[in-house]
């Protein structure tokens, strides 16, 4: 190894603390005042830029952010405080925390949340099993494994409302598809939208198709980064495909499982466009004994139907606070996750 | 250090450029609420023609009329362009919305009956007095629909277009079939008067009902029918809700509720595709019918019930439905949707528009002009259709209007009659859950 030319280990290294032209500078001869405050200025600028650049890059961020998120999560909690009502949205009666009060004793309330519970039970808990073992399936080697992946996100890129239309006709009483394969094997139609059961796991089903193939995505993403000696010792100790699964693949991907039963459980939370629309009527009140209408739809009805504002904004603060509850309940489990590893 | 100013000179580039499309994305956002009048920058087009916008919800017809092109004939400087919003329950809040903030509004904006108290008594001043236009006469109108977009101080805000004055369909080869009366004038004699009669005819009907058609459609469509021949149906005349004991509205429950209890009820929602396939399929023999409803039956009855349904008097003379156009203040182009609006409500265009979609004429001056007092529906089995709605339509009481008579009914027919009809709860339970959500909507 050479050194390149004009190179001399004195030069090598220059004096701590002063820049890589430090040699030159050294010998050429010293600056003028008017210099050096030129380069006093740039040297202040270069810090304010170094300093403030970045707010400035982000700021557009932030500015949407408060325009767009803050202002508006601020606003409805202000308005949840007054009654307003929509045709005349600028006359705010300050009414203190009745909005919240009397949403505690609106059983049309409480059914809401019960049925938002219940609805995200039976639809998240079998979806993300589900997704779990398609992608299991998925990451075996197989013949056209990119069509299948491919093949599984699709109901994930159709628009709610054009799936859930579909689905109200599948589940229609008379002229439906599930009731007609159900009396092809002898059994009894069934009344999907008027039972609560019925209606529930109904509005669950276009959830659950909707949305199993994008958690089996994310499994099969995590699942890829499982090492495969893990599973090639696992087959040597002789256990079995199934035994892998449970024992291999389903622990390395707890943290995503958690990011998924997390994200599944907001989503369900916020439930809207499927029990909205699998209603045939178009109309807000999930089901003729509100029996599917969940927080967002009873949030809905009535800001838009009953036009009761202040009351929709109680509604929308409440469901905000509860998703900052599982929230809360998702961290703390996760740390014991962490902690039990 | 050129390095360092040049990375200056850049990053004031992208500072810039940054700011720029953050403008650029501000005002967007800011131009959004004009977004409702598509494509009328200012309210003139490349050509230098005014733009009109009118909003609707559903199918007015005015376009399907050909209005809108004999319109712009006549005024060449003139281009319509109609933002339907469909369904018709994304329409109303999203009207109200853009009064409040004063923007996004269509030129003209059509109103339903439901709404059209709420807007009159709410936002009045949102609106230009239409009695005053030029054109506009009073006396072409109903005395009630006039009335009904009338503000306290006199100032009318919005022209009434169709009315639905009430009949009964009725499908004579099922009627026939049974032993009943087909004949269009027989069968209004069948019930004349009492809509209990309707429900005898129904269990007569029911004792030999052919091919397991019911009798009629729904609980709903008949509570309504019934409620709308009553002028005190869920205010009184001071303005207060009477929906809990109204006699009107505790009449036709029963009369709806012992059809249920009669089996004489397909159990069906109306306007519901399942109840459009029960149409496609004849399933029930009767409908509750106004004018409107011709429409829907032809459509989704289609050509294999041609000649077989037919059109009779109701029981008593009502009024389900119809609709108003409105001009905001905040209209760009304020005078000329005065005189659009002026002109698709003068009665020779409402004649037009019965002719071509059905819609009834609330402009009683149409009802002598040969479209309407000659018109038959070949679908209906030529029922002279002009004749028997003119007539429920000059019967029919003024009806007393209440802010929320939209959700009102609604809560009726789609949560109290369903659970009874589709749920089988008893007549009690549906009312008390009809009067329990009713409550719920109007508490403030």
């Amino acid at each position: 190894m050479t050194a390149p030319s004009g190179f001399t280990p004195d030069t090598a290294a220059p004096p701590a603390g002063q820049g890589g032209a430090a040699p030159r500078a050294a010998t050429a001869p010293a600056p003028d005042p008017a210099e050096q405050r030129r380069r006093d200025r740039r040297s202040r600028r270069y810090r304010l830029d170094v300093r403030w650049s970045p707010y400035a890059f982000v700021a557009p961020f932030f500015v949407f952010f408060a325009a767009f998120g803050l202002f508006p999560l601020l606003y409805t909690g202000w308005a949840s405080l007054h009654q307003v009502e929509l045709t005349n949205p600028t006359h705010m009666e300050w009414a203190g925390w009745h909005n919240y009060s009397r949403l505690w004793e609106d059983e049309f309330f409480w059914k809401a949340l019960r049925n938002t519970f219940t609805i995200g039970v039976i639809s998240t808990v079998p979806q993300l099993m589900m997704a779990l073992g398609i992608a299991h399936l998925l990451n075996y080697r197989l013949r056209a494994s990119m069509f299948f992946r491919v093949a599984i996100l699709t109901p994930y890129a159709t628009s709610v409302a054009a799936a859930t239309l579909v689905f109200a006709l599948l589940f229609g009483h008379d002229y439906g598809m599930v009731n007609w394969s159900l009396g092809l094997v002898g059994l009894d139609g069934v009344d999907w939208q008027n039972g609560t059961w019925t209606s529930q796991i109904a509005v669950s089903t276009i959830v659950i198709w909707r949305w199993t193939g994008y958690n089996a995505l994310i499994y099969l993403a995590a699942m890829q980064a499982v090492p495969n000696d893990l599973y090639e010792s696992a087959a040597l100790d002789g256990a079995s495909r199934w035994k892998q699964f449970l024992h291999v693949t389903v622990p390395s991907l707890r943290p995503t499982i958690l990011f998924t039963v997390v994200v599944s459980t907001i989503g369900a939370t916020q439930l809207f466009g499927e029990p909205l629309l699998f209603n045939t009527a178009g109309t807000a009140t999930g089901g003729a004994d509100h029996q599917y209408q969940t927080l967002g739809l009873y949030m809905y009805e009535q800001g838009w139907v009953n036009l009761h504002l202040g009351r929709a904004s109680a509604i929308a603060w409440t469901m905000f606070l509860i998703l900052l509850l599982i929230a809360a309940a998702n961290a703390l489990f996760a740390r014991r996750l962490r902690k039990s590893q | 250090m050129r390095r360092n100013t040049g990375s200056h000179r850049s990053r004031a580039v992208v500072l810039a450029a940054v700011a720029a499309l953050g403008a650029g994305l501000l005002s967007g956002c800011a131009d959004d609420g004009d977004d409702g009048s598509a494509g009328s920058s200012g309210g003139g087009d490349s050509k230098g023609k005014t733009v009109v916008t009118v909003g609707t919800y559903g199918v007015m017809g005015f376009k399907q009329a050909g209005l809108y092109d004999e319109y712009t004939k006549l005024h060449p400087d003139i281009k319509i362009e109609e933002n339907v919003i469909d369904p018709a329950s994304n329409y109303y809040p999203q009207l109200l919305t853009h009064l409040g903030s004063g923007s996004g509004l269509a030129d003209i904006q059509a109103v339903e009956v439901g709404n059209i108290n709420e807007v009159t008594t709410t936002q009045a001043d949102k609106f230009v007095d239409l009695s005053k236009a030029d054109g506009v006469k009073k006396e072409n109108f109903l005395d009630w629909k006039w009335a009904q977009a009338t503000a306290k101080d006199g100032k009318t805000i919005g022209l009434g277009t169709d009315v639905g004055p009430m009949a009964i369909c009725y499908r004579k080869d099922l009627f026939q079939q049974a032993g009943l009366p087909a004949d269009r004038d027989a069968v209004s004699e069948l019930w004349a008067g009492d809509w209990q009669k309707y429900l005898d005819a129904g269990k007569d009907y029911a004792k030999k009902a052919p091919g397991g058609a019911a009798f009629l459609d729904s609980a709903g469509g008949l509570f309504n029918a019934a409620v709308s021949g009553s002028s005190e149906v869920y205010y009184d005349k001071s303005g207060k809700p009477i929906y809990k004991d109204g006699p009107a509205v505790k009449k036709a429950w029963k009369l709806a509720t012992d059809a249920s209890a009669s089996k004489l009820s397909a159990k069906l929602q109306e306007f519901t595709k399942p109840w459009q396939q029960a149409l496609a399929n004849g399933k029930f023999a009767t409908v509750s019918c106004p004018a409107w409803m011709l429409g829907q039956i032809k459509e989704y009855a289609g050509d294999k019930y041609k000649g077989k349904w037919d059109v009779a008097a109701a029981p008593q003379p009502a009024n389900w439905g119809g609709s108003f156009l409105s001009v905001p203040q905040a209209a760009k182009n304020k005078d000329e949707a005065v005189k659009l609006a002026t002109w698709l409500t003068a009665p020779e265009q409402q004649a037009k528009l019965f002719e071509k979609q059905a819609s009834f004429p609330s402009a009683q001056a149409a009802y002598s002009l040969p479209q309407v007092a000659d018109a038959k529906l070949p679908y209906f089995n030529n029922a002279p259709i002009g004749k028997i709605f003119s007539q429920a339509a000059k019967d029919s009481p003024t009806q007393i209007l209440g802010p929320k008579d939209a959700v009102i009914k609604q809560n009726f027919t789609d949560v109290g009659l369903l659970q009874v009809e589709q749920q089988g709860k008893s007549a009690d339970e549906g009312w008390k859950a009809a009067i329990k959500t009713n409550d719920n909507a109007l508490d403030q």
